[in-house]
């Protein structure tokens, strides 16, 4: 694989070459301390209460038997808990999600809902007292059921213009030589990281001090400041370690009732979350319903696409999953149109998760154009590279580097592409039929205004503090060498300090743009840093600290289409007798700017095409037909792949290099996963000659599709 | 907070006694169960007496020939054992197929067989369920059971045992050994677990307070050329949807003699008796172990989004015992 990439740092050294991570040697000894178990004195905990109904209003909470219980300090609910400021729009532009803003009122929305916190001395007399807590409601008949007619949907923007259209749809499909028009579904997943949410909440001097694992310090300090009325400045949040977040640790309940037991109490006060209760507080990626229609000319030129996506969101907030928008920049047509729409359904709020959007709308689009493939005989890459767009389809903008292209040639050239017999169902070993499949993937390569500080120390040492997140991606170490060649010193010269609202505004590690932005931030610190330096003679005891704030330079970027690429590649075996699917290999190959670390940055990518495993084979969130709650709802009844559902993985980049971009980093946190699940559903029909449009494929929709095996069997002995 | 005591026990009639003494006393093996459940409140033990140190971890050869397997034997211990790899191949391969290295290394030969189900009802506090809390109902009749049994099941509970260990044990004819206060008793694997009926609760016949103190596994020349397959929604690390153990013997083109019993469509770990009659005698081909099936899972009743574990089944049995046949004929 590649170990160095050439850039504008490569001659500085650490940029672009293999680091471990620098606090691997704390995690894996356990001396990292994560937010659940970081000791204060007089430490009581608090212990949510969840509706068990799925609509309806709270009559009661029947707090005196419980205040009785032992170690039981108080319990908050809509009743007596203080109240909150939720008309404001937060800093990534959304509202907050009423789900975190708990005990407003009696309403109850989605089975899960929190409707009462129990604090007490010990998490045991916490949980004791908070399942003794009865609570009794009014209950109301509910809707909990996606389906893509469903009465209530309508078209939603999110972050992202709703609706696109250009050309006529139905007089290009009807000039098509060859068309494809097919349904997919995405189900419920649920992001289960590794660690679930935790904080503790204190008032120290005056100020409100919240110890958490989130995904961006001064994004949650931010919105408590807000909701709580107080004082930005009065707020710090910090959060040194992270277990997983994949879009789920943003704003969340457990924060927010922390804050209000502390501060009820005047004592610490610690929320966790139960893996049972992240089901519903955590936020969650939103089923989809999917509408594909493709025509192309006879040599496979598209002249009519049209992608149509609906998701559900909760009743009390709207989340757009904009499915959708992977057309807006992957492929061009001469008829385009792409639809996003939601339906409010008595359901838990859903967020961001792995991708939002790209995931689950590749598997759709790169599923439909596989199946145009076959329609028209045209191999599947020739296929894409004869409808790459000059310029974004729907923004007309130029594209700052399109390397789709070299991707696939380099992806078909290691996996073995030129040798493949098109014809499905035809390779057998033993009980297993063997196929292979291909897609695209794309993701934007943003970057959102962020602040750094960086210190030049007395002792010939810098440091760097930056409201930067590490949620394992390996983002300090990523930083770390970033601040070593923007010092032109050794890495080891260099401490960076993360995850502290008090280090300033920055973007969060998000939306695969925490590296990009945090990179740049920190550059610009450290350029002017050596500027000063080299204009004194002698550091200060103090140090000498430069603040930089990439607002300005931002806003000066041109307008362009900004994107990763990559080609994933998978090779399957499907067992047509008992359903059963493994993944025996994947490859993909991305474009994805300047790679600061390859060895995290592989981690990264690999990670990501483990989530398209997962999502193609394994992840299903169930809710229950009647009572429209989760069944099961833990890491026995939830599946994500397993390491024996994990083959060899391989991951490569080719050189995307952009000399306009100043700081070349693209981001490499998302793009694994699209594409990555339409790979896969693509080698199964290649294996069986069955599409399976319905995710995720499992056993009983193989068995369903192929039926009984005929007597005798097919299995060879 | 909810308390409980913890007693090692250090011989089998003292442990025996501190049960017969409080019926809200749980054996405690390797936890891996048990404990989950205290977790989630499902079980509420006043008292958990520790068999672990009870001289019960020994694997030893009858004197005709079987095993007689000590009920703390760990399932990694069990799996290893020569004489069961070699005797009971199936039994090796189910142990290795269930749970992972670390739950095998701590769950019990005892333990195994009287795991609860995993039905997400069952385990969660906020839904109704026989099992749990008899006479509040179902829930999964008409709600989730994509993983419930279609053999064997009643309207009052639909849920399957979990075990892949007690599947490859029954198609041996194990028969489970017990100490209680009334003196010690065995009882045939196959009539251990109770019907489900209107009792679902009630899961085992064990008296109450029993404690499990051997599995013996009678001398069985068949069970040397066995398999155990399992199918599950991903490779490692799930219960089974569906699973045969099954062995076969064939002679001049005919089964011999054969076992068959299946796994994750019952309560119970399910014996295959019809599915063995039909194969006994007849050619060792596809046909007659696709008649094998199909005799077998006449009896099935799937629910409605269930019933891919009949075809499942079917392709299973006639894929196992196609690979015995192929295995044998060499």
């Amino acid at each position: 694989m590649t170990t160095t990439t050439p850039g504008p740092s490569a001659l500085r050294g650490a940029v672009g070459t293999a680091r471990t991570r620098i606090e691997g040697r704390e995690k894996v000894t356990g001396a990292a301390r994560y937010a659940g178990e970081i000791p204060f004195a007089d430490l009581a905990h608090g212990w949510l209460v969840l509706s068990t109904v799925t609509r309806g209003r709270i009559l009661d909470v029947e707090t005196a038997p419980v205040l009785a219980m032992p170690g039981v300090l108080t319990v908050l609910h809509h009743g007596n808990a203080p109240r909150l400021k939720t008309d404001y729009v937060g800093m990534l532009g959304t509202p907050p999600d009423p789900t975190c803003a708990v005990f407003q009122n009696d309403r109850v929305p989605f089975a899960g809902w929190p409707v009462a916190l129990v604090v007490a001395e010990t998490p045991e007399e916490a949980r004791e007292a908070a399942e003794a807590l009865v609570v009794t409601y009014d209950s109301e008949p509910h809707d909990t059921a996606l389906h893509p007619d469903h009465p209530g949907a309508y078209p939603a923007a999110g972050h992202m213009p709703a609706e696109t259209e250009k050309g006529d749809l139905e007089a290009q499909l009807a000039a098509s030589a060859f068309v494809v028009d097919a349904e997919y579904t995405t189900p419920e997943e649920q992001h289960s990281m590794m660690e679930p949410h935790a904080a503790t909440a204190r008032w120290e001097g005056g100020r409100l001090e919240v110890v958490d694992s989130n995904q961006g310090a001064g994004w949650v300090q931010g919105e408590l400041a807000t909701m709580f009325s107080l004082d930005a400045s009065s707020v710090r949040v910090r959060s040194e370690h992270i277990g997983g977040g994949f879009g789920s640790k943003g704003l969340r309940a457990h924060q927010v009732s922390a804050v209000m037991a502390a501060t009820a109490l005047q004592r610490p006060v610690r929320v966790v979350l139960t893996r049972r209760q992240t089901f519903s507080l955590g936020g969650y990626r939103s089923p989809t319903t999917q509408r594909v229609r493709l025509g192309a000319a006879p040599d496979g030129r598209l002249l009519a696409l049209e992608h149509r996506s609906l998701n559900q969101t909760s009743t009390v907030y709207e989340f757009v999953e904009p499915s959708a928008g992977v057309a807006r920049v992957l492929y061009d047509a001469d008829a385009h149109r792409t639809a996003n729409h939601v339906v409010r359904l008595d359901v838990p709020s859903p967020t961001w998760m792995r991708a939002p959007g790209e995931a689950p709308g590749s598997f759709a689009i790169e599923a439909a154009l596989d199946e145009l493939a076959e329609r028209g005989g045209i191999d599947p890459i020739e296929l894409r590279l004869r409808n790459e767009p000059e310029v974004g389809p729907v923004s007309g903008l130029p594209f700052a580097g399109n390397n789709l292209a070299a991707c696939f040639r380099e992806g078909a050239r290691r996996f073995g592409w030129a040798d493949r017999d098109p014809r499905p169902g035809i390779r057998r070993e033993g009980r297993w039929l063997l196929g292979t499949g291909t897609a695209a993937a794309s993701f934007g390569a943003g970057a959102a205004p962020s602040t750094a500080l960086v210190t030049a120390e007395a002792d010939g040492s810098f440091t760097v503090r930056i409201t930067a997140a590490d949620i394992g991606t390996g983002a300090r170490t990523a930083l770390t060498l970033i601040a070593a060649d923007a010092l032109e010193t050794a890495p080891e010269q260099v401490r960076v300090r993360i995850g502290d609202s008090d280090f300033g505004p920055a973007m969060i590690a998000g939306g695969s743009m925490g590296t990009r932005s945090w990179a740049w931030a920190v550059t610009a610190a450290a350029a002017e840093l050596r500027e000063r330096l080299a204009m004194t003679t002698s550091i200060p005891p103090e140090g000498i600290t430069v603040r930089s704030d990439t607002t300005e330079a931002l806003g000066a970027l041109a307008r362009k289409e900004r994107h990763s690429f990559g080609a994933q590649f998978a090779e399957v075996a499907v067992d047509t007798a008992t359903g059963e699917i493994r993944v025996r290999r994947m490859l993909g190959v991305f474009a994805a700017g300047r790679i600061v670390n390859p060895l995290t940055a592989r981690n990264q990518l690999v990670g990501g095409m483990t989530w398209g495993i997962s999502m193609a084979l394994h992840e299903e969130a169930v809710r229950d037909r009647n009572t429209g709650g989760h069944y099961a709802p833990d890491l026995a009844g939830y599946h994500v792949a397993t390491h024996a559902d994990t083959p060899a993985i391989e991951v490569d980049w080719v050189d995307d290099h952009d000399p306009e971009d100043p700081v070349g980093i693209k981001g490499v946190g998302e793009i694994g996963i699209v594409g990555a699940a339409a790979a896969v559903a693509n080698a199964v029909w290649h294996a069986t000659g069955v599409r399976h449009r319905d995710l995720p494929i499992r056993p009983d929709r193989v068995l369903a599709a192929t039926g009984p095996e005929p007597a005798g069997g097919a299995v060879d002995a | 907070m909810r308390e409980f005591g913890y007693q090692r026990a250090h011989d089998i009639n003292g442990a025996v006694s501190l049960l017969a003494a409080d019926p809200d006393a749980r054996y405690l093996g390797g936890g891996t169960n048990l404990v989950d459940l205290m977790k989630t409140g499902v079980e509420r033990p006043a008292l958990l007496v520790d068999v672990r140190e009870l001289p019960l971890d020994r694997v030893e050869p009858t004197a005709d020939g079987g095993l007689r397997i000590g009920a703390t034997v760990t399932n990694s211990d069990l799996a290893v054992h020569p004489e069961v790899r070699r005797n009971y191949p199936a039994l090796t391969q189910a142990l290795l197929a269930g749970a992972s290295g670390q739950l095998r290394n701590m769950a019990t030969v005892g333990g195994n067989l009287l795991q609860r189900t995993r039905c997400g009802y069952f385990t969660d506090l906020s839904q109704p369920c026989n099992k749990r809390a008899p006479g509040t109902g179902c829930p999964a009749v008409t709600g989730e059971h994509h993983n419930h049994a279609v053999l064997g099941a009643s309207d009052h509970c639909v849920a399957v045992h979990p075990s892949d260990m007690g599947v490859a044990l029954t198609a041996f004819d194990a028969v489970v050994s017990y100490e209680s206060a009334e003196g010690p008793g065995e009882v045939p694997l196959s009539d251990f677990y109770l019907p489900v009926g209107d009792t679902p609760h009630r899961e085992t016949a064990l008296p109450a307070g029993a404690l499990i103190t051997h599995v013996t596994l009678p001398a069985a020349p068949v069970a040397a050329r066995s398999r155990y397959r399992k199918v599950r929604e991903r490779a490692s690390y799930a219960f089974a949807i569906g699973s045969v153990a099954a062995a076969l013997t064939v002679e001049d083109g005919r089964v011999r003699e054969a076992r068959l019993a299946l796994g994750a469509v019952a309560s119970r770990p399910w014996r295959a008796r019809a599915a063995e009659a039909v194969l006994v005698g007849a050619p060792a081909d596809g046909a007659t172990f696709a008649a094998a099936a199909d005799a077998e899972l006449a009896a099935a009743r799937p629910l409605p989004h269930n019933g891919y574990k009949v075809t499942l089944m079917r392709n299973l049995v006639v894929s196992v015992l196609t690979e015995l046949a192929g295995e044998d004929a060499r």
